[in-house]
């Protein structure tokens, strides 16, 4: 199906922990077109702070309410005001935009790791391999245990490993410290979502054992379906931007110095 | 419905809102939200005559009520574009409209002899006003000596309507735009994005990989619309108006200060169906206040 213009509802508001929410959209259209990986491009209020869009991944999708579910970290003017709408209003976004992560291969051994508000997109992605009958190994990072968000959600759907920076949490470190990294699991497929240097960290790992991985960047743009060109990165291809050729891309084609 | 149909040169245009380059892709980005036949005409991408990657990342900062790029014209240059993205353009039943880059003078002429072959390509908008490349650009459209010299070397090559598209960044852009008409140009189209730049003050560093970038959206909408008024009275040609239009009445401004068409940028980011939402809103406009044609307002503000 098209990207298209929305008129979403909001319908459900949970706060997860301090900084973060999952919201819960009814949408104005089937879904069934919507892949995991794929985020939306939010208006918040044309305000003077927040006269862009803002792109968010798209956490999860129910197939058969057309509901869509987000998590937003506040991190600035536009999730503040997002996060402070109530349950009722009517948002207006673009979607379903990007190209989503790749569909593993039958018996394929897969990890995902995710960072901070990073773990959202692998959520749908990890659901999705249970449906299609793999059990995902699951490496959540965060800086402290309140950091920690959805673990009961990701529990469901395959084992779970985590990391803290402060060592309240299970392992002490980054995701890259964990020691499912020297178990000799022979992981054939990564997929990361996170802060930017923990993908560089984990794309380095994978590219070092040798093993396929994929990573969900998130770059400043405009406007989220590919005409502004300003959210680029560089590819062994050149240019290449990460709201239509992104946001997933295989760290084989990215010129990153790991 | 109004009569909404307006002339820029001896090009007709179904009505007066045309979409803005680098704004609006190649057309068929928008194809999933619009139809793009609907427009009055479309001004492609920014095209170079050889391939350019563009700056680095990050390229866009928002700014209050706006935003700072500095792609620097990233396209993949003159060939790719005869035997990609023309044949995909084909089937556009609106004015296309190629908007022309170079380096030098040479380029600008071999690129535009190129366009001039392409039947289906009614006009070009010479760009002079680009403020993210390293050469030429913006350094052909604030020099009056050199815009004279670039349009009237582009205008001996290209037969059809010759659009110049003005910077901002001069101290008398009606000047510019008197030196441009009287060396060939067959209407003019302003404004180009302004020379602004933005710092993140905690990391003590430019927004931008260029430090300096192009300003647009609605901050700039009052000083562009000043710069069109005083254009409409300096020049004879067409003016097409820009410079922060998110909607009908933003657009009717334009108008009433003097251009004969506007054109639609940065809101095309910000809603991708903003385009026809204003030719709807102009047609509702004219109706409104009993004027058939939109022509009937071109120039119409009362002093």
């Amino acid at each position: 199906m098209n990207k298209r213009v929305g008129q979403l509802q909001l319908i459900k508001k949970i706060k997860l922990n301090y900084n973060n929410y999952l919201l819960e959209f009814k949408a104005d259209s089937i879904l069934s077109d919507i892949k995991p990986g794929q985020f939306v491009n939010i208006q918040i209020d044309r305000s003077p702070s927040t006269f862009l869009r803002r792109p968010i991944s798209i956490y999860d999708v129910n197939y058969q309410t057309d509901t869509i579910s987000l998590v937003v970290k506040i991190v600035g003017a536009g999730s503040e005001t997002l996060t402070s709408t109530e349950p009722g209003s009517i948002i207006d976004m673009v979607y379903p935009l990007g190209n989503g992560f790749s569909q593993p291969k039958a018996g394929d051994k897969c990890l995902l790791v995710g960072g901070g508000v990073g773990v959202a997109p692998l959520y749908l992605l990890a659901k999705e391999m249970n449906i299609n009958g793999i059990k995902p190994f699951i490496l959540l990072g965060a800086r402290t245990a309140e950091d920690h968000i959805l673990l009961s959600e990701f529990n469901k759907l395959g084992e779970v490993f985590l990391t803290t920076n402060d060592g309240s949490l299970q392992v002490k470190g980054f995701v890259t410290d964990h020691e499912i990294w020297s178990n000799s699991l022979n992981f054939n497929k990564i997929y990361c979502c996170g802060p930017e240097p923990m993908m560089k960290a984990v794309a380095a790992k994978a590219a070092k054992l040798d093993i396929d991985c994929e990573v969900s960047l998130e770059n400043l743009m405009a406007c989220g379906f590919g005409v502004c060109l300003c959210c680029v990165t560089k590819t062994h291809d050149g240019h290449k931007c990460v709201c239509t050729e992104g946001p997933v891309f295989n760290i084989k084609d990215l010129e990153w110095q790991i | 419905m109004a009569n909404l149909e307006v002339k820029i040169h001896n090009l007709t245009f179904k009505n007066p809102v045309i979409t803005a380059s680098g704004t609006f892709g190649n057309g068929v980005e928008f194809d999933d939200f619009i139809d793009v036949n609907s427009l009055g005409g479309i001004v492609l991408k920014g095209t170079t005559l050889k391939h350019r990657e563009g700056n680095n990342y990050p390229r866009m900062a928002e700014t209050a009520s706006g935003m700072l790029n500095a792609v620097g014209l990233q396209n993949k240059g003159a060939e790719y574009f005869c035997k990609h993205i023309y044949p995909a353009v084909l089937r556009y039943d609106t004015n296309v409209i190629v908007n022309v880059n170079g380096s030098t003078i040479e380029d600008y002429i071999a690129l535009a002899e190129i366009i001039n072959d392409l039947e289906a390509i009614p006009a070009i908008e010479l760009n002079i006003s680009c403020p993210n490349v390293k050469e030429g650009g913006m350094a052909f459209g604030t020099s009056c000596p050199m815009a004279e010299q670039v349009t009237k070397e582009v205008r001996r090559v290209y037969s059809k309507t010759l659009i110049v598209k003005l910077s901002p960044n001069v101290t008398n852009i009606a000047e510019i735009a008197r030196a441009v008409e009287s060396n060939g140009a067959d209407a003019v189209s302003l404004v180009n994005t302004f020379l602004g730049m933005a710092i993140d003050a905690e990391k003590r560093v430019p927004r931008l990989s260029t430090v300096t970038g192009g300003l647009s959206g609605p901050a700039i909408k009052p000083i562009a619309l000043r710069m069109v008024w005083q254009v409409a009275q300096a020049v004879k040609v067409p003016v097409i108006g820009m410079g922060g239009i998110m909607c009908a009445s933003d657009a009717i401004e334009f108008l009433l200060a003097g251009a004969s068409a506007v054109q639609i940028g940065t809101a095309n980011f910000v809603d991708p169906q903003v385009s026809v939402k204003v030719i709807a809103g102009i047609d509702d406009y004219l109706q409104r206040h009993n004027f058939n044609s939109v022509l009937d307002i071109i120039g119409g503000l009362q002093m």
